[in-house]
């Protein structure tokens, strides 16, 4: 057995019905190729017993599996009400210019995705960015420069 | 001015208590231990007497919630922690969970031993990584303490979908499924999680347990009002000072909270705020003085949500407002019931039109129409949770509304705090074909 897929049985062991394990599994897929590629739905439908178009209409459901490639890093601009209210849209503009992509895009030299986000629920605080999944709190439009160098250097 | 009062972040201001040991310090697992001393009908006896109700939005009472679990279930009997958290405005159960882990896991413990229950399921919401980090790090530490003798917990992350925070939505996703609301009857506490017996609770309803048995549910039920009892970590945010938790007795004013995060910001002035959370019908500035509690939020036809205030000052467009919140409920349909999945969509639409300034009068009504017509139609309340707010706007500022038409544009002319906010629909989509890589 693959090491992928006994640590998906690990985690399936933990539920009453290993179904349950398809979540985690997606998850564990999409750290180790970045995205879910049709091998990742194809190595946890095995693991689980399921059909890879199974997994593939559970992954669709979800806002966080990719369906496809992403960069190595994902920014994620909150843009719901709170957020808004207080001037999301210039920190969200800030980074398209800095980028050079639209949100939605990819860098051309794949290290970065810029999407916007429904509520991250950081509200008292926006607004809320979070890189590649660590939120950062009361981000400014003047903030955003840094935290591209900072992506961009590491 | 109105002072904090903190149970459930109790003792977080002075101490890091993500650490067992410094909850054990301020008391922290003394109740469980008291608790495992109990029958599971003297902690049922305590919550009712608490008149403890639920912190995610339906306020539904806890004790008498718990209580419906069958008493001999020949099946297992399940808890299923509510951690979803992701209603607009709403940020506190994420506090709680960084801040106060233990707690949860204790009030986890006490409710599963007043449910017979041995095994627990904490739902997270996926975006919440860090808060997934730390709740993992602390239930490692009761683990190897011998806390949980015998109780399962398990931590499940979400993956990004509002939906899920519906109790069977919720649900269908711990089953590995998409996260599609169930019809009830049946409901969870007869079949649940695997069709077996499920208590479902919000994650501060649950770290409000453990303060309730230190105090005594008679005694808790002295702080609030009647009607709601104990305190709510209020989520603050919009145009304000400092936004943030603020945890309170219940029955505080809206004008309380605000002026504890420093009133207005910038100088401007209050036009309207939104209470309970973006699924709520909204408030004007000449009604923050109703308290923050469920009887005077009903008064003015409205709700306490998930403990939300939203101050929204005069530079807010309320068509901007109604277009970006019905289209956050047409992303997050989950699409099964078809007045939810088409009326947000038209909803939208109609809402461009007027904020374009291309919609005529006739269309105004036809949103409230959709909006009826949505109202009370579907499994789950998502599709209301659109309908309501945006009715409430055109109902309470509807010469704006008519301005838009009446001008054929936004009268606030681009000046608006809403202009041009970016809603993410596009990008994900509930339609797997739009997102099959090419
Ligand atoms: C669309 C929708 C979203 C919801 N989201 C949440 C949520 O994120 N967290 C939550 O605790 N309850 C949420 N609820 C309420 C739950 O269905 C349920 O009432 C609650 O978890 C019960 O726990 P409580 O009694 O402790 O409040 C949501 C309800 C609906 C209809």
């Amino acid at each position: 057995m693959s090491s992928f897929a006994s640590e998906v049985r690990a985690i399936a062991a933990r539920y009453p019905d290993s179904q349950s394990a398809v979540l985690p599994a997606l998850h564990l897929a999409q750290e180790q190729y970045g995205w879910l590629p049709p091998e990742a739905f194809a190595e946890v439908a095995d693991a689980l017993e399921l059909s890879p178009a199974y997994c593939r209409s559970v992954a669709s459901f979800y806002d966080m599996y990719h369906l496809r490639p992403v960069g190595r890093h994902l920014v994620e601009v909150c843009t719901n009400i709170c957020c808004g209210l207080v001037g999301a849209q210039g920190v969200l503009s800030a980074f398209e210019s800095e980028l050079g992509v639209r949100a939605g895009e990819t860098t051309p030299d794949g290290e970065v995705t810029l999407r916007a986000a429904e509520c991250l629920g950081g509200c008292g605080w926006p607004t809320i960015v979070a890189v590649d999944h660590r939120y950062r709190q009361s981000v400014r439009a003047e903030d955003v420069e840094a935290i591209v160098a900072e992506l961009r250097g590491g | 001015m109105a002072e904090l009062l903190q149970l459930v972040l109790a003792g977080a201001d002075e101490r890091d208590l993500t650490k067992l040991a410094s909850y054990r310090e301020v008391g922290g697992y003394v109740q469980l231990a008291r608790a495992r001393g109990l029958t599971a009908q003297a902690i049922l006896d305590e919550l009712n007497a608490s008149n403890l109700r639920g912190r995610g939005g339906a306020f539904f009472a806890t004790g008498r919630k718990a209580g419906f679990i069958p008493k001999d279930s020949p099946q297992p009997v399940y808890l299923a922690v509510n951690a979803d958290e992701s209603e607009p405005g709403t940020f506190k159960d994420r506090e709680i969970m960084a801040r106060v882990p233990h707690r949860l896991i204790e009030g986890c413990l006490i409710l599963a031993h007043a449910i017979s229950s041995k095994s627990v399921f904490i739902y997270i919401r996926g975006e919440y990584l860090v808060e997934f980090e730390i709740l993992r790090a602390a239930l490692d530490e009761a683990r190897e303490a011998d806390l949980l003798e015998g109780v399962t917990i398990v931590l499940h992350r979400g993956a990004g979908a509002y939906i899920c925070g519906e109790e069977t939505a919720l649900l269908e996703s711990l089953e590995g499924k998409r996260g599609m609301p169930r019809s009830k009857p049946p409901f969870p506490a007869i079949s649940g999680l695997y069709a077996a017996p499920t208590l479902i609770n919000n994650v501060e309803t649950i770290a409000t347990v453990p303060p309730i048995l230190e105090l005594g549910g008679a005694e808790f039920a002295r702080i609030g009002t009647p009607d709601s009892t104990g305190t709510r970590v209020f989520c603050l945010s919009g145009n304000v000072v400092r936004g943030g938790n603020y945890e309170l007795p219940m029955g505080i004013t809206i004008r309380e909270l605000i002026d504890l995060g420093g009133g207005v910001a910038d100088g401007r002035e209050l036009k309207a705020v939104i209470p309970g959370g973006s699924s709520f019908p909204i408030l004007t500035a000449d009604q923050i003085d109703t308290p923050l509690s469920h009887d005077a939020l009903a008064e003015v036809g409205t709700f306490l949500g998930s403990g939300v205030v939203i101050a929204i000052d005069d530079r807010c467009c309320m068509v901007q407002l109604a277009l970006r919140v019905a289209q956050f409920y047409m992303h997050e349909s989950c699409g099964k019931c078809t007045p939810c999945r088409e009326g947000t969509r038209w909803m939208v639409q109609i809402l461009e039109a007027v904020e374009a300034g291309r919609a005529s009068q006739g269309e105004l009504d036809l949103l409230l129409s959709v909006c009826d017509r949505i109202l009370g139609k579907c499994l789950c309340p998502l599709g209301d949770a659109a309908a309501m707010p945006v009715a409430s706007y055109v109902d309470k500022f509807r010469d704006e509304f008519q301005a838009h038409v009446d001008q054929g544009g936004c009268p606030l002319a681009g000046e608006s705090s809403l202009e041009d906010l970016f809603a993410p629909v596009d990008q994900h989509s509930h339609d797997p074909v739009a997102r099959v890589p090419a």
